[in-house]
């Protein structure tokens, strides 16, 4: 019996705009706008999650790269959501579209990590691991360092990935968080390319190594 | 004609002039006669046995900000609910609230038939945007009380008041004044923000998180060892040692009798009078600590139940929970009736003074405290004992706590084995301990007397059987981090069916929480009595168990129905730690 009314409506849906990192990098001088931004909606145990990273470069004013992904999330552990999906990439050219399947959650000693196993349509697997973790300066001046590293299975030689680790990434970004909602930050970034994926690089022409400095907001509403 | 005019406007301005003397300067809107600014105490004992309520919307001003509150007959808090014990009583409460589902009023502690207790769902269908509901119930007991809304979050944005009931015999104790003081949180931001707030970040209103710095300070003062190893343990849970309260003043002001600390409540006394102050919790989420310094607090009542007296110069007084103490001020001078929120970021703050504007010093907050890992019943994560504490470790825990001959029954409380859902619960304390006799965390230690629950010996006849015929066990659980909050595991509306209670049986009640955070358990329509050791045990309507902690209760449901179960902490119940209990 409960008179047609709900004591405790305790599934409530909850949708949210991320954008964890929008912000200037200097690139060794090939500066542009980086945006990695995520969307979901839904409950403690299902959400629609939509992500979306890219690199536009003020020079060349073009793309870089620019990638959007949709995953179905679903809680599997305490503080684990698994993640199926596609990605597409609209740059670089050719471009590609992937399955997805990740997993996204709160590590021990408070590392956020997301980890995502791709397989393009062409049959080529590979996998990306981010993870992050925030130092308590003060009670709004928050750095936070950041790792990141891409894998492939297979060659892909247009786009110039090599077998094994491509690239990695490290940074560190300093926060103020004038509202918990919104943080303008600066910091740095070094990425480097590895393995094949250097050498093919390097057969290019191009650098593996990049260090950026960066500025932006970090914010969610 | 202009003459009259004139003399109108004179007079209006003095009444202005004499409003505002008597309000306070910030007040301008009304407050219940019962919460003048500068109140006199309850004056005329008359009873009643008839009130009308309405809920509505209502402007009230808080330091000078302006905000809207669902308020009952326009003021926050409400009216004076004055009853007789042995009396009939009619309360008719209708609805204004045109935009909500529903709305509710619960006697908070009040024994009623089933029907009459006001938990939409559970009782009733609630009451409709511009219907009434007739309550009509005998009154069974005396003492201090409350009623709040029970729907959704009218209860933060200002649905609730005292509720004092007139003993049919008189009063166990003597006084000469008699003053409610209502302690609340309010917030100028909508409880729906707040809530999805600390949804999508737990942390969102603690600006007191551990910083390097602590760290820093943490290894200079006990080496690199511990700090880094408790740390780790930490870590390892994904819990945070000063996580104390999940709203804080960031957001809330908080208030005592409808006033900030700034509008200052004051009660008046003469030197040498005994005044009664009946505090009352009715916060959303706040628990506080109360003193009043220079002056000795006589507990005489817990919950509305009179208790054997005990001197005391702080309490922790939970989310829902009533405390009656009784003062003697002998000196012409004020004194500062404080109430300090337990994650220290912030307080209510009254006077006591024999002259309207005196005024006291203000204490300054205490350092927030930080939890320890025994605090919470995990202190084996320090000593090497570093197993997955979410999962694994529940089966081959030692029990050594629970053989504390304090902690009754032959078994103690039933293991807590989770179900497969697993997201719901982020840690099973295998050990859990008794803690009845400790005051509480960051309290104890400033060398003055903080009440326990140890303390409370009741003076009430007890006219149930002493006898046990059944016991059973609930799990208080959490998964903070995603702010999930449960009982055995799962949120209200996982659980298929009510906890069962059996109509006059004599149930004792386990109470395990394998939380890191204090949650005031409320039962409704039913005593719960204390198993503290004590050779009468006190009576309880609501009881702030503490982290790790197990205790018991002694239960006698004495009406048939089905009564609401839940944490106090307004957001906890509205996360899923509610559960409906069947009495047949
Ligand atoms: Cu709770």
């Amino acid at each position: 019996m409960n008179f047609g009314v709900q004591p405790i409506p305790d599934n409530e849906i909850f949708a949210v705009f991320r954008g964890d990192r929008l912000e200037y990098q200097s690139n060794d001088g090939e500066g542009g706008l980086f945006w990695d931004v995520q969307a979901w909606g839904g409950t403690d145990y299902s959400k629609l999650w939509f992500k979306s990273e890219g690199f536009w470069l003020f020079d060349k004013e073009t793309f870089e790269e620019a990638g959007v992904e949709l995953f179905y999330s679903r809680n599997i552990a305490t503080f684990w959501d698994l993640q199926a999906g596609v990605r597409h990439d609209f740059e670089p050219h050719p471009t590609r579209t992937f399955a997805a399947l990740g997993i996204e959650g709160l590590a021990r000693y408070w590392f956020e990590v997301d980890v995502t196993a791709y397989i393009s349509q062409d049959g080529d697997l590979s996998a990306n691991l981010e993870a992050e973790y925030d130092l308590l300066l003060s009670q709004r001046l928050i750095l936070q360092p950041r790792f990141e590293i891409d894998v492939a299975v297979q060659e892909v030689e247009e786009l110039s990935i090599g077998q094994g680790i491509n690239d990695i990434e490290l940074g560190a970004r300093l926060r103020y968080e004038i509202r918990r909602e919104f943080a303008p930050y600066i910091g740095v970034s070094w990425s480097r390319k590895l393995g094949e994926t250097a050498d093919l690089a390097e057969a290019d022409g191009e650098s593996i190594e990049t260090t950026s400095l960066v500025a932006g907001i970090k914010f969610w509403f | 004609m202009n003459g009259s005019k004139e003399i109108t406007r004179r007079n209006f301005m003095k009444t202005t002039g004499a409003g505002l003397f008597l309000t306070g300067l910030y007040c301008t809107l009304p407050m219940p006669a019962w919460a003048l600014t500068t109140s006199p105490g309850i004056e005329q004992r008359t009873p009643k046995s008839r009130y009308d309520f309405t809920i509505g919307y209502s402007p009230v001003q808080i330091d000078g900000r302006e905000g809207t509150a669902t308020a009952i007959n326009g003021t926050v808090p409400g009216p004076l609910l004055h009853l007789r014990e042995g009396g009939d009583v009619t309360l008719n409460v209708t609805s204004r609230l045109m935009d909500t589902e529903h709305a509710s009023i619960h006697w908070h502690g009040i024994l009623v038939p089933f029907r009459m207790d006001g938990v939409p769902g559970v009782n009733f269908n609630g009451i409709q945007p511009g219907e009434t509901y007739e309550y009509r119930y005998r009154v069974k007991q005396a003492g201090t009380y409350w009623y709040h809304s029970h729907s959704r979050f009218q209860e933060q944005t200002g649905a609730y008041g005292p509720l004092i009931i007139e003993p049919k015999n008189g009063e166990p104790f003597d006084y000469d004044r008699d003053y409610p003081v209502v302690l609340s949180d309010w917030s100028f931001e909508d409880p729906e923000t707040i809530f999805r707030h600390i949804n999508l970040m737990g942390h969102y209103y603690n600006f007191q998180r551990r910083t390097i710095w602590d760290f820093f300070e943490d290894v200079g003062e006990r080496g690199f060892a511990d700090p880094i190893s408790e740390r780790m343990a930490w870590g390892k849970m994904r819990m945070s040692p000063v996580d104390l309260a999940d709203v804080t003043a960031y957001t809330y002001t908080y208030l005592m009798n409808g006033h900030s600390p700034d509008m200052n409540w004051t009660a008046i006394f003469n030197p040498g009078e005994t005044v009664r102050l009946r505090f009352i919790n009715a916060s959303a989420t706040t628990n506080y600590d109360v003193r009043i310094p220079g002056l000795d607090m006589e507990v005489v009542m817990a919950d509305g139940k009179a208790v054997r007296p005990v001197s005391v110069h702080e309490f922790r007084i939970g989310v829902a929970e009533t405390y009656d103490v009784l003062v003697r001020p002998m000196k012409d001078q004020a004194f500062t009736i404080f109430a300090e929120s337990l994650d220290r970021s912030g307080y209510g703050r009254g006077t006591l003074a024999p002259e309207p504007g005196m005024k006291a010093p203000v204490p300054a907050l205490r350092p927030r405290p930080v939890r320890r890992l025994e605090d919470i019943g995990m202190g084996g994560m320090l000593h090497g004992n570093m197993k997955d504490m979410s999962h694994s470790q529940m089966d081959h825990g030692s029990k050594a706590s629970l053989d504390d001959p304090r902690i009754p029954g032959p078994n103690g409380p039933t293991p807590f084995k989770p179900e497969k859902s697993r997201s719901n619960v982020e840690m099973v304390i295998t050990n859990p301990t008794y803690r009845l006799d400790e005051p509480g965390i960051g309290l104890g230690k400033d060398g003055w007397r903080v009440l326990t629950y140890d303390d409370l010996v009741s003076i009430e006849p007890q006219p149930y059987s002493a006898t046990v015929d059944r016991e059973m066990t609930i799990n208080i659980t959490a998964n903070m981090e995603r702010y999930m909050f449960s009982f055995d595991g799962k949120k209200f509306t996982q659980h298929p069916c009510p906890y069962l209670f059996r109509h006059n049986e004599r149930l004792r009640l386990f109470l395990v929480n394998h939380t890191m955070m204090e949650h005031p358990i409320h039962l409704h329509g039913m005593w719960m009595q204390l198993e503290n050791g004590a050779d009468k045990l006190p009576f309880k309507h609501t009881i702030l168990t503490k982290p790790g902690e197990v205790l018991s209760v002694l239960i006698t449901p004495i009406e048939k129905g089905d009564w609401a179960f839940h944490c106090h902490l307004l957001y906890h119940m509205e996360a899923g730690m509610f559960q409906v209990v069947r009495v047949a």
